[in-house]
Formats: C-alpha cells, structure tokens, sequence
C-alpha cells in the first residue's frame, strides 16, 4: 500500500521508498527511512499534503510525494 | 582569528544559540566561493576572540540542497577550530545521524543537545555520557530559547577552543555512505535515548484540532493573516507618516534656507533629488522593523508550516507553496517587507518565483492613487466594485505571472516541511532579525534606490532651462517618443509622464500629476474627472496596478535574489502585462461602443 493511500489516524510501517537518491537522503535526514513506523494525522482539504507523524516529528509531504513511500499496514 | 562554526538540522533553535552566544553584534560576513550570507560575529570566550560562523541548517552533510553544498564548501575551504553541533533533544532519533557523519571529518567538536526542556516534557530520557563516549566529544544539554545550560556550554567552548588552539580543515571525502552511518544510527540511539513508547497527547495536537481543521482552518487562517496585517501596517504606517512629517519639516526648515544661496540646479538635484531619494529609503525602515518582527513571531510560533499546510492545495498548482501565499497577503500593505520574508523559503527557485508575484500584490501606495482617480472619475455608487476587481485583479496577475513562470523556476525540491510544536516565541531575540532586516535594506537596497530617484529627477528636470516634467525636459522627449506605445490604452502624453515618476514610489503619482497639470487637491481632481472618460481612467487604473514595481521593490528583489536577470524580469515582465492588459481593456470596451 502507498502511503498516500494509508487512511487519516491509521499507521503503517515503511516497506520501501521509491525516489531517487536526493529524495532519499532528505527523506531519510527528515526520519523516514526503511521500518518506520509512520501514522497519518490529517490531510489538507482538495488533495492537499499530509501531515504525517515520525516518532517525535510531524512532516507535511505532498500526495504525489507521498505516493513514492510504499507501507505496510498491520492487516496486511 | 580563532573559530567556531555552528551548525545542526533546521528548527533545531541554531540561530538562537547564536544569538544568545554572540549578542546583537553580528554582521553578515562574505566568505570566497560562498554565494549566500552567513552570520558571523566575534565574541570574547575564555580571555580570546573567537569568530562564531552560522551554517546554514543542514539535513545530511553529502545531500545536494543549496544550503548543504554550502556547509560542505565551507567546511572544505575554511579551517576552523572547533564545529559546534545543535541537535533537538527532543528528535535524537534521527538527528544522531549528523553526529556521526560529522565524526569522520576529524575535527574537533561539541554536541549540544537542544530543547532539552520540550523533550522531558514529552518523556524523552538522554544518556549523555553514553552519548559521549561514542562520538567522543563533549555533549552538553541545554535550552537556548530559556537560556538554561548557557553558562556550561560557555565554559565548555572555552576550554575545548583551549584544548584545540590550531585551526583544521576538513577532509569531507572521508565521509561514510549512509548504510554504515544508519546502522550505527540504531544502535546508538537505542543505546542513549528512551523514548516512551506512548506520546502524551500534547496541547499541540488539541490547538491543531482547531487551526488544521478542513473547514475551520481556512476562516481561521485568514483571520489571522488579517490580525497581523492589521498589527503591521496599523503600527508601521503612522510611524512611516510621523517620518515622513519630520522629513518633510526637515526639508522645509533646514535644507531649503541651507541650500537658498546655490545654483538653482544643485539646490534641485539636493532638495528633490538626493533628499527624496534619501527620504524614499528612511521611510521604508519602520515598516520593515515591524514587519520582521510580526513574522518572527508566526514563524517562531510554528503556524507557518501550517499555513503552508492549509493553503498548499491551491498554491502548488501554480508552483508555488503556501508561505508564498502568506508573503503575497503581506504585500498587500507594502511589497517591499514581503520580499525580503521570502527569506523563510529555502529552495532559490521557489524564492524566485514569489519574489516574481509580490509586486503584483495592491500595496497601499498603489492605493492612494487608485482611491485619487476613482474619486474623480467614478460615480460614488461604482467606486466599490472598480476598487474590488483591481485587487481581483492584482491576484489573477499574481497567479498567471507564476503559471507563466514557473516552468523557469520549477522548484525541484519536493515539499517537505517539517511542521514544528506551537510554541510560544522567546520575546527577547524577537528585535535581532528586524535590526538585520532594517541594516540590509539601508545597505544593500539604499544606494540603488537614491540612484533610482536622482535618476529620474534628471530625467524631470533637465534640460534645466525647462519647466520641470514638462513637455521640453527629457520625460516629455520619452513621452512623445512612447506616445504611439500608450495612444492604443487611452494614456495620453502627460499621463504617461506621471508613470515615469511612478517608478521612484507609486504613491507619488499624484502629485506628479498636479506638478504636471499645474494644480492641486480637489482642482486636480475635477481637472481628471473632465478630461478622462471612465475607460481611459480605468485603463489607466490597470496599467498602474500592474506596470513595473517601484525602485524600492526592485532593489530589494536584486539585494535578496543576488540576481539582476531576476531584477530584469521583474521590471520588464510587468510592464508587458500591464500593456496588454491596458490595450485589451481599452479597445475591447471602445470596440463595444463604451
């Protein structure tokens, strides 16, 4: 599952991260990185970003960006 | 000349402890091969004097955001003795990582851990002398913004600057990939950090429940953006007014008789144009002191990563980002403040492209003249709503400019913010980013605009035998040249001399205007209201809208793009639109049989 498509207040663990290496390192610089566990706290009305939260770091990334971030949800 | 240089993640409170460290004393510094401003400042530590370098707040050491290529040139090129590293207590989890890269450049360091305060609050435990032992330095606790642990880590500065007297360069070839640096990751922050498992829900969380709400947040948003506008301009203008009044008396009591005896030219060039030219610039300082300080208290406080949250859904679709949005409310008082904030973007294309839509934000010089001519020229009944399509119109300008651009200054840098706890600002570091942001402007936009004015007024007065901004002086040759370019908009030749002043500041228009014309106040006013029909004011209306930013914005937007292709686009871009838009306005309603 893309963590784009992870319901609002529900979390996923971080399988993989499809991006190039600057993303990645930026990414991973923010916290996100393989075996994460990351929740989505809210979304932005009309497809805005996501507030997601990192251990102790909230970010906000957009959709698109998000859709880049594969993650794996307890049920599955 | 020994020195530090300070450096961390963003928001991890860097610029604080340089604050508090160095005191208002900082300038910005030029370093070779460096092309953005680094604070620097000479502080006395220990009995020596020791240059304190701010770094741009960095992620990764080896990553390719302009501001990480400037830390890593840095690093490589100038030796320093001692690097300091900021770190969030309260998010070790995954700034540990800029510790053990930094390791590897064998020079000599100290970890200060942040914030030390918010992360007891939310339960995180440190082990620091674990800490210590691994990345083998010093590792201090504090809280910059409270000042708790300041005096221990200035004697622990002190004594490592005594321990380490000779400047090293860094050999940043020598740093380990990340797979290596993630691994030691894990482990050492299992080792040193406790973490609750369960966050208590903070009162963050429950204000965001509010400020982010889908349909609350907006409202709540632009009530907010209203408040601070009102705090800014309903303090910056009366002080701008009360420098303007001591100018003016300046002028009249002291300049005037202090200059009666000279040649008739330089009593002009003195008194119109180096005068104003001086006074053009002094006037902006208020608004840009109150303004910095209203912003470092939104920016401070958190909310504007939530803006940037909120207004995010529209802002990217014309390749901007929701704190450009903010800048653009701002701009809406003065355009000149609202640049230089684009500070806060980090990525330059991004910063370029708002700077690029500011000026098209209605700023309240513009309004002066738009409330003049509408005055004059528009039944009381029709002023409302010719009023609310020019601000309709200053935004569609705005977001067709950045539709228009934005594939010139595409942002490559995803959005990807990190949204900060609210907190509260620490009051007394609240003046040092006005202080800078006044001395920038006075020495890096002042000059440009002085010879923007006097230019001008060469271009009004000379040759000097003619009556000022008449048809004989140089304005009137360009006027007459340039008639066949505003014949089509219905702006005639003597209008069109009043834009030329309308460059040094909009609102002088007007009175350019009653120079022109030769008369004044409610006589102008009539005089405007017979000789323009209501399609010929309001193609002149659109045209002053949009047409070239004055020569403050202009100066500015070069001081902080460094980029005089920028500072052309920005003169000659608006100028076109502003003919087309003119031009379709005026013919089309002519064409309908207005």
């Amino acid at each position: 599952m893309l963590l784009s498509e992870l319901d609002t207040l529900s979390s996923g663990t971080v399988a993989a991260i499809h991006a190039g290496q600057d993303l990645r390192r930026r990414l991973a610089g923010l916290g996100l990185r393989l075996g994460i566990r990351v929740k989505v706290m809210r979304r932005s009305p009309f497809n805005g970003p996501l507030q997601i939260r990192i251990g102790h770091t909230d970010l906000i990334l957009r959709p698109a960006d998000a859709a880049h971030i594969e993650v794996q949800t307890a049920a599955s | 000349m020994r020195r530090i240089a300070l450096l961390g993640m963003p928001n991890t409170g860097k610029s604080t402890l340089f604050n508090r460290l160095t005191g208002a004393g900082a300038r910005v510094g030029n370093w070779p091969g460096i092309t953005v401003d680094l604070l620097a400042a000479k502080i006395l530590l220990g009995g020596a004097m020791i240059e304190v370098v701010d770094l741009p707040g960095i992620y990764n050491l080896h990553g390719f955001s302009e501001d990480e290529q400037v830390v890593r040139r840095f690093l490589e090129s100038q030796p320093v003795n001692l690097l300091v590293l900021v770190l969030n207590a309260s998010q070790m989890d995954r700034q540990l990582a800029l510790p053990l890269q930094l390791r590897a450049l064998n020079v000599p360091m100290i970890v200060l851990l942040n914030m030390a305060d918010e992360a007891g609050r939310v339960g995180v435990r440190i082990d620091t002398e674990r800490l210590e032992e691994v990345l083998e330095c010093p590792v201090r606790m504090m809280s910059a913004k409270f000042g708790t642990g300041i005096e221990k880590v200035r004697e622990c500065l002190a004594r490592q600057i005594e321990l380490h007297p000779k400047l090293v360069q860094a050999d940043s070839k020598v740093i380990q990939d990340d797979q290596r640096i993630e691994q030691q990751l894990d482990t050492l922050v299992s080792e040193s950090v406790h973490t609750p498992i369960r966050l208590p829900t903070s009162a963050t969380d429950r204000i965001d429940q509010a400020l982010l709400h889908p349909w609350l947040g907006l409202p709540i948003f632009f009530a907010l953006m209203f408040l601070v506008f009102q705090v800014v301009y309903g303090l910056g203008v009366p002080l701008q007014d009360g420098l303007e009044w001591l100018l003016g008396h300046l002028k009249e009591a002291w300049l005037t008789p202090a200059v009666a005896g000279w040649p008739p030219v330089l009593q002009s060039l003195v008194v119109e144009g180096l005068f104003d030219g001086v006074g053009t610039v002094l006037t902006f300082l208020p608004i840009i002191g109150v303004f910095f300080l209203a912003m470092a208290v939104v920016e401070d406080s958190g909310y504007l990563a939530r803006a940037a949250f909120l207004m995010d859904a529209l802002m990217s679709r014309f390749g901007l980002d929701g704190r450009a949005f903010v800048m653009q409310i701002m701009g809406l008082g003065c355009n000149v403040p609202a640049i230089m904030g684009t500070r806060i973007m980090r990525s330059p294309a991004l910063r370029a492209l708002t700077m690029l839509i500011i000026p098209f934000s209605l700023c309240s010089a513009r309004l002066q003249v738009i409330l003049f001519v509408v005055a004059a020229v528009f039944s009381p009944s029709a002023a409302p709503a010719v009023i609310f399509s020019l601000y309709l119109m200053s935004f569609v300008m705005a977001f067709l400019t950045a539709w228009l651009m934005k594939r010139r200054y595409a942002s490559n840098e995803p959005l990807l913010l990190e949204m900060p706890l609210l907190r509260l600002p620490t009051w007394r570091f609240l003046g040092h980013e006005s202080w800078r942001a006044m001395r920038q402007f006075l020495r890096g936009a002042g000059g440009f605009i002085i010879v923007g004015v006097v230019l001008v007024w060469f271009l009004t007065h000379y040759p000097f035998d003619a009556v000022p901004a008449s048809a004989d002086t140089l304005a009137g040759h360009l006027a007459k040249l340039l008639e066949p370019v505003f014949a089509p908009l219905g702006i005639d030749r003597l209008l069109s001399i009043a834009l030329l002043f309308g460059f040094v500041a909009k609102e002088i228009v007007i009175g350019a205007l009653s120079v022109i014309y030769g008369v004044g106040g409610d006589d102008l006013s009539t005089l405007l209201g017979a000789r323009l029909d209501w399609v010929q004011a309001y193609s002149f209306l659109l045209f002053t809208l949009i047409y070239t930013p004055c020569i403050s914005t202009v100066a500015v937007l070069k001081q902080e793009s460094k980029s005089w292709r920028l500072a052309a686009i920005a003169i000659f871009l608006p100028l076109l639109l502003a003919w087309l838009v003119s031009f379709g306005f005026y013919q089309g309603a002519r064409a309908l049989g207005f």
